[in-house]
């Protein structure tokens, strides 16, 4: 018997093992099987290493992500918390900006409203330099028309008055100063007492008798008869009455918020504005004529 | 047989070498898990074909195309298997089968243990592979198959390198002769 080659037996090896790897195909297509079986036991074989295989790479993942893989954390969080800083600090600036127009265009508003009245917008650029009194200096002065004893509103109410006018600045003693004061009444019912400052947040009001009515709440607008300010300006809402002897102690909440101005109007007349349409002085119109047709006393500081 | 021995054709000296106990069968096992496994975190992983590097690796060193075919046509099966059913059995078999059998008769007659012959030789194999994986899916399945693209060729040349690397944890693997 001839011995074949071991090149041939490797060829008749070949070729055997390919054909019945077609046939394996063949039989696939024609039962349209997919050799469940051998699959079974592969994949039986094969997914317990699979299954340590995918927990080993996901325990190296997590160590990776959450040890090594953080080296340049601190350097990545010390970069985001300046700019974080940064962008608070554009936030702070844009949110300043935006409350800047607002109060700006409600300032435009009430000058648009009160078009005949000769007015004169200025910007607050200092304070008072002392804690004894209560002033702002204002970016206009007597170039602008500014003198002294004018009046300075905000659309909130009044501010102050003009006590000293340079050719391009002005200061203003404010309603709150203890040397300050504005003729005043109570909105609804008329009767006029003059307000003053006490060198505080809130204001008094002086000389209001006992026998007369006022409750918390109330709204005290300008008299204008201290010649200073028209009459039916926002003065402040009173917070406090107490009865005392010879006359009730009430303290008021200033209209305008004078801790917080940047922008101010300056009367440059004492004609009384008109009060229907403008959005602060809103609440003006009644109380005016009930002030003309029956003058309560008025007693001035 | 523990040592390596010789085959010596004309002047060349060609050397046959045998492996440590089970070292082909968890080579071909890991191969084939990673392969089954490593695509589904990374993707481009898929371009790789562990098994083939594997199966052309042991034909190589081993220079027996009895055995070598043998291996391939294990390894194939098993890939075939481990494809899920879109792959039929014998797909990859027939392939591998083909190239187990053309690794052990190469690596008789040349020296693959140089790099750049082994790079060679795979990204030589990977084209041949494709080749036979196209035919049979065309002429037994009549399913379209592409016969080669650049996309391909990019697969054999990336297959070539990673033969390079992989071949030399591989080595560590042998006998000392």
């Amino acid at each position: 018997m001839a011995v074949m080659p071991s090149r041939h037996k490797s060829l008749v090896l070949l070729a055997g093992v390919i054909l019945l790897q077609v046939l394996l195909l063949a039989v696939q297509i024609k039962r349209d099987s997919q050799g469940r079986l051998i699959r079974s036991w592969t994949v039986g074989a094969v997914s317990p290493f699979e299954r340590a295989g995918s927990y080993g790479f996901g325990w190296f993942r997590d160590m990776w992500r959450n040890y090594f893989a953080l080296r340049g954390t601190r350097k990545d969080n010390q970069d985001l918390r300046r700019e974080n800083d940064a962008l608070k600090l554009r936030v702070a600036q844009l949110e300043g900006k935006a409350a800047e127009a607002d109060r700006l265009a409600a300032l435009l508003h009430f000058r648009q409203s009160q078009a005949d009245v000769p007015m004169v917008a200025a910007r607050v650029i200092g304070g008072s330099a002392g804690t004894g009194s209560q002033t702002i200096e204002l970016d206009r002065g007597e170039h602008d028309g500014i003198r002294k004893n004018m009046g300075v509103i905000t659309p909130d109410g009044v501010v102050g008055k003009i006590i000293d006018a340079y050719p391009n600045t002005s200061q203003v003693l404010l309603l709150t100063d203890k040397d300050s004061g504005v003729g005043a009444k109570l909105a609804d019912s008329g009767i006029q007492s003059p307000v003053e400052g006490l060198g505080e947040p809130l204001l008094t009001m002086k000389y209001f008798p006992n026998d007369d009515d006022v409750s918390v709440g109330a709204r005290v607008v300008t008299s204008g008869m201290d010649r200073i300010f028209p009459r039916d300006l926002p003065v402040g809402t009173i917070t406090q009455v107490k009865p005392d002897n010879p006359f009730k102690q009430i303290r008021i909440k200033p209209a305008a918020n004078l801790e917080k101005l940047e922008e101010v109007l300056v009367l440059l007349t004492l004609h009384p504005l008109k009060g229907s349409d403008s959005p602060a002085p809103a609440a003006l119109g009644k109380p005016a004529t009930a002030a003309a047709s029956n003058p309560p006393p008025v007693a001035n500081p | 047989m523990n040592s390596a021995f010789d085959l010596r054709i004309g002047e060349s000296h060609i050397e046959v070498h045998k492996f440590r106990s089970g070292a082909i069968l968890i080579s071909a096992l890991l191969a084939l898990i990673i392969q089954a496994w490593l695509p589904l975190h990374f993707t481009r992983v898929a371009l790789l074909d562990l098994p083939l590097l594997v199966t052309i690796y042991f034909g190589l060193s081993r220079r027996n195309p009895s055995t070598g075919l043998i291996l391939g046509a294990l390894i194939g099966l098993s890939q075939d298997s481990l494809s899920g059913p879109t792959v039929p059995l014998g797909l990859f078999g027939i392939a591998k089968t083909v190239i187990g059998y053309l690794a052990s008769s190469i690596g008789a007659r040349l020296d693959t243990e140089h790099p750049a012959a082994r790079f060679a030789l795979t990204a030589g194999f990977f084209i041949i592979h494709q080749g036979i994986v196209a035919l049979t899916r065309r002429i037994l399945l009549a399913q379209p198959e592409p016969w080669f693209n650049l996309h391909l060729f990019g697969a054999a040349l990336l297959n070539g390198l990673a033969a390079i690397f992989l071949f030399v944890p591989l080595d560590r693997l042998r006998r000392p002769s």
